[in-house]
């Protein structure tokens, strides 16, 4: 018995025989999960011949970057150039992301291990939160986006949504690990709250910080309501609501297809490898996620 | 400048503002809207409780579709997308590092896909025509004889829209399983093995569970919340709000029906606090179920 313990235990550090039942579960369903993935970048690089093909083929024969290029013409025609949506969309998640990761962690710091009242309750309304849907009070958003006056500038598409409960509840949990020694030390050395947290907390809860960076990032790179709602002038929506408006209608004809199937590409790339690149990051933070 | 930031309010201020205007605020603002007429334009009438008589009593659509779809769609999306989290966690966490982490970002990177983006991509896929994927193969293989209109088609919409949601639900809530599983303190097996379980699933439920017992509340969190966002998908799959003949009618769909389509905002915010009563109910049951194990 304990033979066989040892040899399917969690966590190996190498490959064993009797892992192998795990693998042929876990390979094919890895392939079913891709497949989705692998018909969108083969259908990306079709040149119209194989968009049009009957029966139609799963992978791309000849490859082109003719659907990428066709997507930049209708982007251009359409008055507002291309550059200007990808401009507007790097803007407005690089300056997301840094805003939600300081608010964040700013929240986290002050609610674990500062002394003030009413600590415990906005902690517990910030795990009542956990389970809120945004899209339930979109209309009572619009309303104060409207009345606040933000209605066609860019922090509208910032401010409603950085506030990430889940973000907060993971740093806050993270935080509480860090022992109060370190504080407490710099604390007699003169430092003040503010420098304690810049020059020891930051530097100590950085994985979960880059979790909270990818959480913001796929959200705002993703977030197609702020350019439904808050924005009237064409010039300052982002390019995920121009391109899921163009996959919607281009993406009922054959011809468009290609090209919604470009544009859902260039949306998942940068998803991906970013997260490919902090995921051991995001790992360590997701340790510290139980709820209790 | 930070020589004297000590006070609580300098951490606090931004992140609750910001939580404050447009999480708190806009539920108060629902709730105080549930309980009047406003068209948009005029300014919002008293009418006591009237929208929630009517939403119960005479709007057939609501209780004929949407709840039955909401509830058909949510109790099996979220057990299921839940159950699979933990499965494949459990999996990974029997293999080598390396190939974990490439299996790991394989199963999570459909959710990282845009919801609105894909979903024209899987129109493309179940497309009615024999140009459609699915249609072509199911014809190649002589299974139908004609082409299906998969997503025009009532009975059909429904299990897309659920397999659709499956395939993107291995999220946030996975890898924090995924993370607890790996945490599991090793010795805590060798002594269960001692004291006599016998096998796999023995182990699992006797110690894997337990010991991640606060990964799997917040995965299941994760998963009631997540499954009621992905309200948007059936409106996106068969690109018309209402859906055909209301099949993938969910509740977030019926508040845009009112909200943005027919403006009428009261009756959409009295559905709204519906829905946000819903979620946090199921997140508060499901926490109680799972948290009472021992």
């Amino acid at each position: 018995m304990a033979q066989s313990f040892h040899a399917q235990k969690i966590n190996p550090d190498r490959f064993s025989k009797s892992q192998l039942p795990f693998f042929f579960i876990l390979i094919p369903l890895s392939i079913l999960m891709l497949l989705p993935i692998l018909f969108v970048i083969n259908h990306a690089f079709k040149p119209q011949s194989e968009l049009f093909a009957y029966p139609p083929s799963f992978f791309v024969k000849n490859p082109t970057f003719d659907n990428f290029i066709e997507l930049g013409r209708i982007l251009s025609s359409s008055g507002v150039p291309f550059v200007r949506y990808l401009f507007n969309s790097m803007m407005v998640t690089t300056i997301g992301v840094f805003l939600a990761i300081l608010f964040t962690a700013l929240s986290a710091y002050g609610l674990s291990k500062l002394k003030f009242k009413g600590k415990k309750f906005l902690f517990e309304l910030n795990t009542i939160a956990l389970m809120f849907v945004p899209v339930a009070v979109q209309i009572p958003r619009y309303i104060i986006v409207a009345k606040s006056g933000l209605i066609d500038t860019y922090a509208a598409h910032i401010l409603p949504i950085i506030t990430m409960p889940v973000a907060m509840f993971l740093v806050k949990q993270f935080v509480d690990q860090i022992p109060n020694d370190f504080i407490e030390s710099a604390k007699i050395d003169g430092a003040s709250e503010m420098e304690i947290f810049i020059h020891i907390i930051v530097p100590m809860v950085a994985p979960a910080l880059a979790t909270v960076g990818i959480l913001a990032f796929q959200m705002i790179w993703n977030d197609t309501s702020t350019s439904t709602l808050f924005i009237n002038d064409e010039s300052k929506r982002t390019m995920a609501f121009f391109l899921t408006t163009l996959t919607g209608a281009q993406g009922n004809t054959v011809a468009g297809q290609g090209m919604a199937a470009a544009a859902s590409l260039i949306m998942f790339v940068p998803n991906l490898v970013l997260f490919i690149i902090l995921q051991s990051k995001v790992m360590n933070t997701m340790a510290y996620s139980g709820l209790k | 400048m930070f020589k004297r930031m000590n006070k609580p309010i300098w951490f606090l201020f931004p992140y609750w503002a910001l939580f404050f205007v447009f999480v708190v605020v806009p539920v108060i603002a629902a709730v105080v809207l549930s309980f009047t007429y406003f068209n948009s334009i005029q300014f919002p009438t008293f009418v006591g409780i009237t929208n929630y008589i009517q939403l119960i009593t005479m709007d057939t659509v609501f209780m004929q579709y949407v709840l039955p779809n909401t509830l058909k769609f949510a109790l099996i999306v979220g057990p299921v997308g839940y159950f699979l989290s933990f499965f494949l966690a459990w999996m990974l966490a029997h293999i080598p590092p390396k190939p974990r982490t490439v299996l790991a970002i394989i199963f999570y990177s459909p959710s990282l896909t845009a919801g609105v983006a894909m979903a024209s991509m899987w129109r493309i896929i179940f497309s009615g025509d024999s140009q459609g994927y699915l249609n072509s193969i199911l014809l190649n293989l002589g299974v139908i004889v004609e082409p299906i209109q998969f997503l025009q088609s009532p009975q059909y919409l429904m299990t897309i829209m659920i397999v659709v949601s499956l395939w993107s639900s291995i999220g946030v809530g996975f890898l924090a399983m995924l993370a607890g599983i790996l945490n599991v303190d090793q010795t805590l097996y060798e002594a269960a093995y001692i004291d006599g379980i016998k096998n796999r699933f023995q182990e699992i439920i006797y110690i894997t569970i337990p010991s991640m017992k606060p990964q799997m509340i917040f995965g299941a969190v994760m998963a009631v919340v997540g499954t009621f966002q992905a309200g948007y998908i059936g409106v996106a799959l068969s690109g018309s709000n209402p859906t055909p003949n209301y099949a993938g009618q969910l509740i977030f769909n019926h508040i845009e029906d009112y909200g943005f389509i027919r403006y009428m905002m009261g009756y959409a915010a009295s559905i709204s606090v519906v829905l946000l009563l819903m979620v946090y109910f199921i997140s508060k049951v499901t926490w109680k179920i799972l948290g009472d194990k021992d």
